[in-house]
């Protein structure tokens, strides 16, 4: 009976990949803490992981040129970025708040790792169940 | 996957930041460098940041930051009688920089924390990436 390794390990492979496109994005916001006129940006999680689960669900567009916008839906697309509403805007139109944004890093770092936690124990088994160790 | 981006753009920020520090230097080192003419006399500079946003094409959420330019800051610089001085102009007046130190100060602190911010972004996701090399072991 060959194992369908993506089914196997479920849903904490679409997590690691969210999980790491968000990581790229508050790193973005944190770059652009002192940039006048930047907005914030965050993924909303539960969107981008349905979205990743579910890659079929989505229409996907023809790109003919190298430089047609795709459509893809893995989380980078405009669905699942928010603007971040800012709590007290600054007169130079960015709305980066550090403090937000650091909290949300250490946030998205912490849930990385128990994915990779996850990921490990149902490795771990597979290896169990192959060396019958 | 693609968190090896995460460097580039927290590398931006590292050295959009220390420019920032360097013309805070570069202000308050020349705090002092008075001059009898007051079209020449230095005027404190910063940096204007920008985001950079992918090419065309690569449909990406993440932006860069680079450093846009360096201003100058044009408010009038302050008068000081001083007819002793080798650089006063006919009247035995000099012509101080319109360096704030306060602002420079501040600007200064703002800047440093902003470059931690980003050595920490690094350092987590390198410390990230590593334990995903390791996965499975």
């Amino acid at each position: 009976m060959p194992i369908n390794l993506d089914a196997y390990l479920g849903v904490h492979a679409d997590a690691l990949k969210v999980s790491s496109q968000r990581m790229e994005l508050l790193a973005t916001n944190l770059a652009n803490a002192d940039t006048p006129n930047f907005k914030a940006r965050d993924i909303d999680f539960r969107e981008a992981l349905a979205a990743a689960a579910s890659p079929n669900s989505a229409a996907e567009l023809n790109t003919t040129q190298p430089n047609h916008l795709s459509a893809d839906a893995t989380g980078q697309d405009a669905a699942n970025l928010k603007y971040r509403v800012p709590l007290a805007p600054s007169l130079d139109g960015n709305t980066v708040d550090v403090q937000l944004e650091q909290a949300a890093f250490a946030d998205n770092a912490v849930r990385f790792q128990a994915t990779l936690t996850f990921l490990t124990g149902r490795l771990r088994t597979l290896m169990t169940a192959i060396t019958g160790q | 996957m693609s968190s090896f981006k995460i460097f580039d753009i927290a590398g931006s920020g590292l050295s959009a930041q220390s420019v920032r520090l360097n013309t805070v230097a570069s202000n308050l080192a020349n705090a002092d460098s008075v001059s009898g003419d007051p079209a020449s006399v230095y005027k404190a500079r910063h940096p204007v940041f920008e985001a950079v946003r992918a090419a065309l094409g690569a449909p990406k959420s993440d932006a860069a930051v680079q450093v846009r330019g360096i201003v100058e800051n044009n408010a009038p610089p302050t008068t000081r009688y001083e007819p002793g001085n080798p650089s006063a102009d006919a009247n035995g007046n000099v012509y101080v920089p319109n360096v704030n130190a306060v602002e420079e100060m501040v600007d200064m602190i703002s800047a440093s924390r902003a470059y931690q911010n980003n050595v920490e972004v690094m350092n987590t996701s390198k410390d990230l990436l590593l334990a995903t090399l390791k996965l499975g072991q």
